[in-house]
């Protein structure tokens, strides 16, 4: 097993996808000889050639809208949002055109919408977002959000080869600072499979993303201090694995959820009502969410480290529930 | 070039058809027959006849909402058309989507959704994955002169534009955009002044010709083949009805509707068929067929049955 960061995990999954199957395609802005805003296309150009890795226009819809129509026609594109904020300028193609395709024709849309989204980089109200509960919303639509590069690279490569069109949220913050084993060998990881990262009997911490390392270590915290937290990381946003979920908060009997996105009708939101109308009689204690405040992110350390939950937050919010 | 009387009867059968079939749909929308609104294209027929007749067999379309005609040359059956307005489980979204909203890949078109423009990066994408798998396939957009104002024409063009794509856009300038005239849409006189910027060819042409719809789009579609990039033509007509059934379009002036219907596209259509000495009880024949198969086609969607309700939840997901 080789040590990788989340951003070669996602690289490796789009060059091994391209490499064995010529309907993989990549579209969007400054990906080619560039290598994108992130450098997850480096090299890409030289390899596959200007046909399969396109430079577009400065145009989310126009390009998205043209992944829709390769898709249809029986390609596979994958779209590069430089980033995640700027989905909203492709929002009616996904949640109009893409999204409800399959529903009203019978034709399916393989498409997967690569979306760096996530803080803490300093960047603030637009190049920090977590968007991925617009998308949720919209029925026809995928979300996947990774933690490690082990998911990253295993789910991108089971978004690419679903027939439907999936948002994949790739937190910007982990590109550098997740590394993790990845086998060398194939591997694919199903969509719609959350995963119990840490095993515990007190509370069970639900989140995604780069919320899992600090909902890990928040739980270290707990550990030392006698109380066993229970991790489930989402790693499939919609369709939601509530079995996990359920079971984990049915041996548990205290749940804490945790987001970077804003917390009203968040993502968090949902699996609160699942809890409470499935696992009412499991609950020991309210439901309870740490989530960022609503309003847009904030650009100055302090301001934005205010805004971020972080292990230090999560670690109270888990005490305030031990002690319930 | 000169158009024989086979392809001449087949203008005029596809002429008929759309305008017979959206007639009809318009009186069962009257009577309360059908569900929802109800879109027609009355007088800009000879547009998308005339286009989608220029085209391969396996070339794509994505038509807009005054493209019946191009869905009924692709193959779309008027009794679909008709179960679709009803909302039956026989028409082409099973119930799942109205009116003109529907499509069919196996027969070449690309489904229409409400969002005006939204279609035409979309054909843009078709006319990539043809231009990557070096296929000799075109991909044509259709769109009004309402839709020109989205921000997904303009970077649907662009992109054809930059990417070199086998793409044909045709635009119905039917002078409103719902109640809105031209001059308060653009500044310029023409969807074309628009299209211009994107450094490809445009034209502007009579769209109640079909004809001269067919020539145009046979060139352009040519050129698309051989490698030579999008073209751009703005076909000029009229909306002879209101946006749809409900609105009585009493914002639009009489003369200007005056004016339009002595240049209605199936009369000055007849009359070539008569100058080029088609005969009489050849084009009565078609008349007779379109007849039978718009009753037919009423005939099988009010025998049709609706969906039942839980197929609601089906079909969101491909699997």
């Amino acid at each position: 097993m080789e040590e990788i960061t989340y951003l070669e995990a996602i690289r490796q999954a789009l060059w091994e996808e391209m490499d064995q199957d010529e309907r993989v395609f990549l579209l969007g802005e400054d990906i080619g000889a560039y290598g994108g805003a992130f450098k997850i296309t480096k090299g890409f150009l030289e390899k596959f050639g200007e046909e399969r890795v396109i430079d577009t226009p400065l145009a989310e819809s126009g390009f998205v809208g043209a992944a829709i129509g390769a898709a249809l026609m029986g390609m596979r594109p994958v779209v590069e949002m430089q980033f995640a904020d700027f989905i909203s300028c492709a929002f009616d193609q996904i949640v109009n055109m893409a999204a409800k395709h399959h529903y009203r024709l019978r034709e399916p849309v393989p498409m997967v919408i690569r979306a760096p989204y996530g803080g803490r980089l300093h960047a603030g109200p637009f190049h920090s977002q977590c968007p991925e509960a617009w998308f949720v919303h919209s029925p026809g639509l995928k979300v996947v959000a990774p933690s490690t590069p082990y998911d990253a690279k295993g789910l991108l490569k089971a978004s690419i080869r679903d027939p439907n069109p999936v948002i994949y949220c790739e937190h910007k913050y982990l590109y550098r600072h997740a590394k993790g084993e990845v086998p060398s060998g194939e591997y694919v990881l199903p969509l719609g499979e959350a995963e119990v990262k840490r095993q515990g009997s007190d509370i069970t911490l639900i989140t995604y993303g780069a919320m899992v390392q600090q909902g890990l270590e928040a739980a270290d915290q707990m550990s030392a201090q006698g109380i066993e937290v229970e991790l489930v990381d989402l790693r499939t946003l919609y369709p939601l694995d509530t079995e996990t979920i359920l079971a984990s908060v049915k041996r548990t009997g205290k749940t804490l959820i945790v987001h970077e996105a804003p917390q009203v009708c968040g993502i968090g939101a949902e699996i609160a009502a699942v809890i409470a109308q499935e696992a009412f009689r499991h609950l020991d204690a309210p439901v309870m969410r740490l989530t960022a405040p609503h309003t847009p992110v904030p650009f100055s350390s302090p301001l934005e480290d205010f805004y971020l939950p972080n292990a230090a937050k999560i670690a109270s919010k888990l005490k305030d529930l031990a002690s319930y | 070039m000169s158009v024989g009387t086979e392809d001449l009867l087949k203008f005029y059968y596809y002429l008929l058809l759309t305008r017979g079939l959206e007639d009809r749909v318009a009186k069962l929308y009257r009577q309360g027959r059908i569900l929802g609104g109800c879109y027609v294209g009355s007088g800009e027929e000879a547009i998308s006849v005339g286009s989608a007749c220029a085209l391969e067999s396996r070339d794509v379309i994505a038509p807009s909402h005054r493209d019946l005609g191009a869905h009924l040359v692709k193959g779309v059956q008027p009794k679909e058309y008709m179960a679709q307005y009803l909302g039956r489980r026989t028409g082409l979204t099973r119930g799942k989507d109205g009116n003109v909203h529907f499509g069919d890949l196996s027969r070449h078109i690309i489904g229409f959704i409400s969002p005006m423009a939204d279609g035409i990066p979309v054909a843009a994408g078709a006319a990539l994955a043809f231009k990557i798998r070096r296929e000799p396939r075109i991909a044509v957009a259709y769109f009004g002169d309402g839709a020109s104002s989205r921000g997904d024409f303009h970077e649907g063009l662009n992109l054809a534009a930059v990417l070199t794509l086998p793409i044909v856009f045709i635009c119905h300038n039917n002078q409103y955009a719902y109640s809105v005239p031209l001059s308060r849409q653009m500044a310029v006189p023409h969807v074309a002044d628009r299209a211009k910027a994107y450094g490809f060819p445009t034209r502007i042409i009579d769209g109640n010709d079909v004809l001269a719809v067919y020539e145009a789009t046979r060139e352009a579609a040519a050129r698309a083949r051989s490698g030579g990039g999008p073209t751009f033509i703005e076909c000029e007509t009229m909306r002879m009805r209101g946006h749809a059934e409900h609105d009585d379009a009493s914002y639009v002036p009489r003369e200007l509707l005056e004016e339009w219907r002595r240049k209605d596209p199936i009369q000055r259509f007849e009359r070539t068929l008569r100058e080029r000495e088609v005969p009489e009880e050849s084009m009565r024949a078609v008349q007779v067929r379109v007849l039978k198969e718009i009753e037919d086609a009423v005939d099988f969607a009010e025998k049709s049955p609706l969906p039942d309700p839980h197929e609601a939840l089906e079909g969101v997901f491909a699997t």
